[in-house]
């Protein structure tokens, strides 16, 4: 299952050289009573210099628990990371520190990721110290990081503590806290879906600017697809804690394949759509679109993960999980009903519709 | 630029829906915040109106007011938050005349309250008590607010369940043990528990995925077909309010800067700041365009600028702005008498959503 990294060239492959790999990542977590949750199944995929990766799914698809353990935050159940070429080793300090000089986080919430009782300076210091010792010149430091982003006059900013910034500038703190360590890798989960939507802009556009400048590989972490198209490089869906379909950002959205992507982008916010199903139709019919399938309790334990929500799911579905075939060189899909969900993707099939090899 | 020549202020309380009278009135309703710094001004002299059956979307960005409006018109805010003028009339049809909200009693206030005048919150997660299950929850709302004897009162609690979809074997799950999709649903099957006239909607999916989001908008709009009650919705998204609401009302800090139907805030959009809202989400649909967002933050309301509000992020800003009364005028350009705005420009031709950023056009001269 997991030459599906080989098979397929990442659409963001072409911006820098390959940063990190995550290799056939799988994650269980015990929920009691001899259950086991896979949060994570077998999911690989590599981040670029200068790239963006989108990793887009529901609360609970993994994410997030996907991005924590690049992090090196979690324990991986099986699998490999490899950063620049080499197995990231995270255990004992100096290791976990070294690697999180290269790898950093920015959390979703800035109202809770900021320590309410220290101000921006000492949430800037303390990364700065760790990572590049005391004999820097740390006030021009400090002042080089608020400039990149862009929270100016810095000095000001630095005395602040974070129930005076709005939340806007508290995300431009986290992520000036995050490039403290100069890192090569940011994982970004979710920074903007807090924010006001006329700053959530402001704030994309920002970090495509730093990963512009500094060159970093970036997995931004969403459930909005729309800022994905705008923002991604590569899109990989997740359901489930399974990769789903990837491929280039504008062909997945523009032409999803998996019935589940198809139902993201169907659930987005039309603003064009002014006969929308949403509203009283002018013939006063709803039309019964993917929307109204409703949300199971649990993801199917057998076959497909999707297939209790899919509208095409046979029996086929129900009894084997289909693994990530590719349908062009950049972009695959795991779904044994592809020619019904996306027939005009299916020309470009090599060897047309993928047999089972598992 | 051209000025719009010769418009007096049109009063903007005609209601939508023609030969209907609003169930919601507000007229000139001001709420201010009384701090140690100074008075911040909320909501300064705004004028809304929401017909039977319809849905009204507010929008703006967080801080702009929109909540303070809605809670004040409901009397909901509690010191230091005063309101210092205004009147908001409910004329629902279990009313036998028309109420100011503004002069009940305190005894008068509860029994319109969430018997008339429902509200979904924001987080649900917040909003439901943790250590109560749905159904006691339920029941809670019921006997507080309708005479009904207790078997009664737990059917009603089982069918409000249906109502929103959820399985009647959840009656007894605490909050916990449901989804975020799901607490939002026993929100809103408590907000109809009494069969409201009027329900405000705060933000109710903001915390939501897409695919959720959408299973509860539609189920909304279908309940609201069905009990005939009117929607005030709360959001900072307003593609969501194209798709949903009948009117939008887009408010900035304090005051409304333009009301029109979707289709004409989607098609026309007239003030600027509807514009850079409109160019703020990126979209899903057509060409891939690059996007500017509003550059700037909204003014520190305790001593609001002179003139428009929007003026120190405003594209099109000019001198003059800094002088404009702040009436709500019709739109020059529009057909549609309802389409009211703020700002009394016209301004240069420009379709925003298909530009690459408002800010790289170049502003005309207001004559």
């Amino acid at each position: 299952m997991s030459e599906q990294a080989t098979t397929l060239t990442s659409a963001a492959a072409a911006r820098g050289e390959l940063a990190m790999e995550a290799i056939s990542l799988s994650k269980d977590f015990r929920i009691g009573r001899g259950q086991t949750l896979h949060a994570v199944r077998d999911v690989s995929f590599n981040l670029y210099r200068g790239a963006v990766v989108a990793l887009v799914g529901e609360s609970g698809s993994g994410k997030s628990t996907a991005a924590r353990m690049l992090a090196g935050q979690e324990r991986m159940t099986s699998g490999a990371i490899k950063l620049d070429g080499k197995p990231v080793d995270v255990t004992g300090r100096g290791n976990f520190r070294r690697y999180k000089s290269q790898v950093q986080y920015v959390f979703q919430d800035p109202f809770a990721s900021l320590n309410p009782v220290h101000t921006v300076r000492y949430d800037l210091e303390r990364p700065l110290k760790l990572h590049h010792g005391r004999d820097i010149d740390m006030d021009a430091e400090l002042v080089a990081l608020m400039e990149q982003v862009r929270l100016t006059p810095a000095r000001q900013f630095l005395a602040k503590y974070p129930h005076e910034l709005s939340g806007g500038q508290r995300q431009r703190v986290s992520f000036a806290r995050a490039l403290a360590a100069k890192p090569s890798v940011l994982l970004a989960d979710e920074p903007v879906s807090m924010l006001d939507v006329s700053i959530r802009l402001e704030m994309l556009n920002l970090l495509d600017d730093l990963r512009q400048r500094l060159s970093l590989a970036m997995l931004y972490i969403t459930h909005d697809i729309a800022s994905a198209r705008y923002f991604a490089d590569e899109v990989l869906v997740m359901y489930a804690g399974e990769i789903v379909e990837r491929g280039p950002a504008e062909e997945i959205t523009q032409q999803p394949a998996h019935p589940y992507t198809q139902l993201l982008v169907a659930s987005a916010p039309d603003p064009d759509n002014l006969g929308s199903t949403l509203r009283r139709g002018a013939n006063g019919t709803r039309s019964p679109g993917p929307q109204r399938t409703r949300t199971p309790e649990r993801a199917a334990t057998a076959g497909c993960p999707f297939s209790p929500r899919c509208p095409l799911a046979e029996d086929r579905c129900r009894q084997e999980d289909p693994t990530l075939e590719p349908i062009t060189a950049t972009r695959g899909a795991a779904c044994w009903r592809l020619d019904a969900a996306a027939p005009e993707l299916i020309p470009g099939l090599p060897g047309g519709r993928p047999t089972t090899n598992n | 630029m051209t000025a719009n020549p010769g418009q007096a202020p049109i009063p903007v309380a005609a209601s939508h829906l023609p030969g209907q009278d609003p169930v919601l009135e507000i007229k000139d309703l001001s709420v201010v915040y009384r701090t140690p710094g100074g008075d911040v001004r909320a909501v300064d002299k705004v004028n809304l109106d929401l017909a039977p059956g319809e849905v009204v979307g507010l929008a703006g960005e967080s801080g702009s007011g929109k909540s303070t409006l809605v809670y004040g018109a409901s009397r909901l805010l509690r010191a230091p938050a005063l309101i210092t003028s205004g009147s908001v009339t409910y004329a629902g049809r279990r009313v036998t005349k028309p109420v100011d909200m503004l002069r009940l009693r305190p005894d008068q206030l509860q029994r319109l309250r969430w018997r008339e005048i429902a509200i979904v919150f924001q987080s649900a997660m917040n909003a439901l008590n943790p250590v109560l299950n749905v159904r006691d929850q339920l029941l809670d709302v019921i006997h507080a607010h309708l005479r009904m004897p207790r078997d009664e009162a737990r059917d009603r609690a089982a069918s409000l369940l249906d109502l929103v979809g959820i399985p009647r074997s959840r009656l007894r799950s605490y909050p916990h043990e449901l989804s975020g999709g799901m607490r939002q649903r026993v929100m809103i099957a408590m907000a109809l528990a009494t069969d409201p006239e009027i329900v405000i909607m705060d933000e109710p999916t903001t915390a939501l995925d897409v695919v959720v989001q959408r299973d509860i908008l539609a189920q909304i709009v279908e309940l609201k077909e069905q009990l005939g009650f009117s929607i005030v919705f709360i959001t900072h998204d307003l593609s969501l309010l194209l798709e949903l609401a009948d009117r939008i009302a887009v408010m900035y800090a304090g005051q409304l800067l333009e009301i029109g139907t979707a289709a004409e805030i989607h098609r026309e959009p007239s003030h600027p700041y509807t514009k850079g809202l409109l160019n703020s989400f990126p979209s899903l649909r057509g060409p891939r365009r690059d996007l500017a967002g509003i550059p700037g933050s909204p003014p520190d309301l305790r001593d609001p600028p002179p003139g428009c509000p929007f003026l120190p992020r405003c594209a099109y800003g000019t001198s003059a702005c800094e002088d404009v009364d702040m009436h709500l005028l019709q739109v020059a350009t529009s057909k549609d008498p309802e389409h009211v705005t703020a700002c009394p420009f016209v301004l240069p031709d420009t379709p925003a959503p298909q530009l690459r950023g408002a800010r790289q056009e170049t502003a005309g001269e207001p004559t």
